[in-house]
């Protein structure tokens, strides 16, 4: 059975939730402290939360972890890695996803359910989903303003939308360009994500658009 | 040698800055005419260092700043 690791920093907070996901899935998932080696893992997940109390840049000093030499490695290697919300976050401060996460354009804490269009179904982790299909999933974040210098050059995997998967200003929670809420590596295997796919794997928790995210991640590692 | 080192990080310019809108409107509705408040970030620490302006340039490069989004400037002088 493929294994993933949940890596762990001071002040994660869903790597709990992430883990459940992930065994939903259909896939091993353990909990990872950041001084721990990820060697015997097939993919790896840095989850949401707080790490290093978002302290001088969300993720900036996660980034500079000796565990992120072993990240870029299974970057490196093809295999999958995904960033969730603070690990979106870390990704993009370790130069391993292009751009960066600014503050809220309205410089407020945003906890709540948004309206996605998935723009690319050629990934490992939206295999799953329809061209242009719109899911509902939750952000909770303050520093969620993707920004980068050239979006034409990003690999798009969600924008925020409408209901109906139009891509409108009023849609876009936090002044994101072009409405960006997941972006992946050129290669596709690196996926940074706002939106918190673990908070929406399961009915009780209000919908379950994001499991299909770690099926598609699973099913891929599989292979 | 020992050296006292200020470091200052902006948002380059054109860039929003969520926090200094806030802080500028709070000011204003206080009555001051003020206009375009920033909020950079300011370091100060010591630094034991042979080449500090080489040392602290890479700091800016690796930690301090994000390059995509940051501008900086720091001035070093020994420590009496």
């Amino acid at each position: 059975m493929v294994r993933f690791a949940v890596v762990v920093f001071p002040g994660t907070n869903c790597d709990f939730e992430t883990e459940r996901a992930i065994r939903k899935a259909g896939a091993e998932a353990e909990r990872v402290w950041y001084k721990t080696s990820l060697k015997d893992f097939d993919g790896v997940v840095l989850p949401g939360g707080f790490s290093y109390a978002d302290y001088l840049r969300a993720g900036a000093i996660a980034a500079g972890q000796e565990i992120m030499e072993e990240v870029r490695e299974f970057a490196r290697e093809g295999r999958p890695v995904l960033g969730i919300c603070n690990g979106f976050q870390v990704l993009t401060e370790a130069g391993l996803l292009p751009g960066a996460l600014r503050p809220n354009r309205i410089p407020r804490f945003l906890c709540r359910w948004v309206h996605l269009r998935i723009a690319d179904v050629e990934t490992p982790f939206t295999s799953l989903y329809e061209p242009g299909e719109v899911i509902r999933m939750p952000i909770a974040h303050a520093e969620g303003n993707y920004y980068v210098d050239d979006p034409s050059k990003v690999r798009i995997v969600f924008q925020y939308s409408d209901e109906k998967g139009n891509i409108t200003g009023e849609a876009n929670p936090n002044g994101s360009v072009l409405n960006i809420a997941a972006i992946a590596n050129e290669r596709s295997n690196v996926l940074g994500t706002m939106p918190h796919p673990e908070r929406a794997s399961d009915r009780f928790l209000g919908g379950e658009d994001g499991l299909r995210l770690f099926r598609s991640m699973v099913e891929w590692a599989r292979r | 040698m020992r050296w006292k080192v200020t470091v200052v990080v902006r948002l380059k310019e054109g860039l929003n800055d969520p926090e200094g809108r806030v802080i500028g409107n709070a000011l204003r509705n206080l009555g001051y005419a003020v206009e375009n408040l920033r909020v950079p970030k300011y370091f100060e620490f010591e630094l034991e260092s042979e080449e500090p302006e080489r040392e602290v340039e890479e700091m800016c490069k690796k930690l301090l700043a994000n390059p995509l989004i940051h501008s900086w400037e720091y001035r070093v002088e020994p420590v009496s």
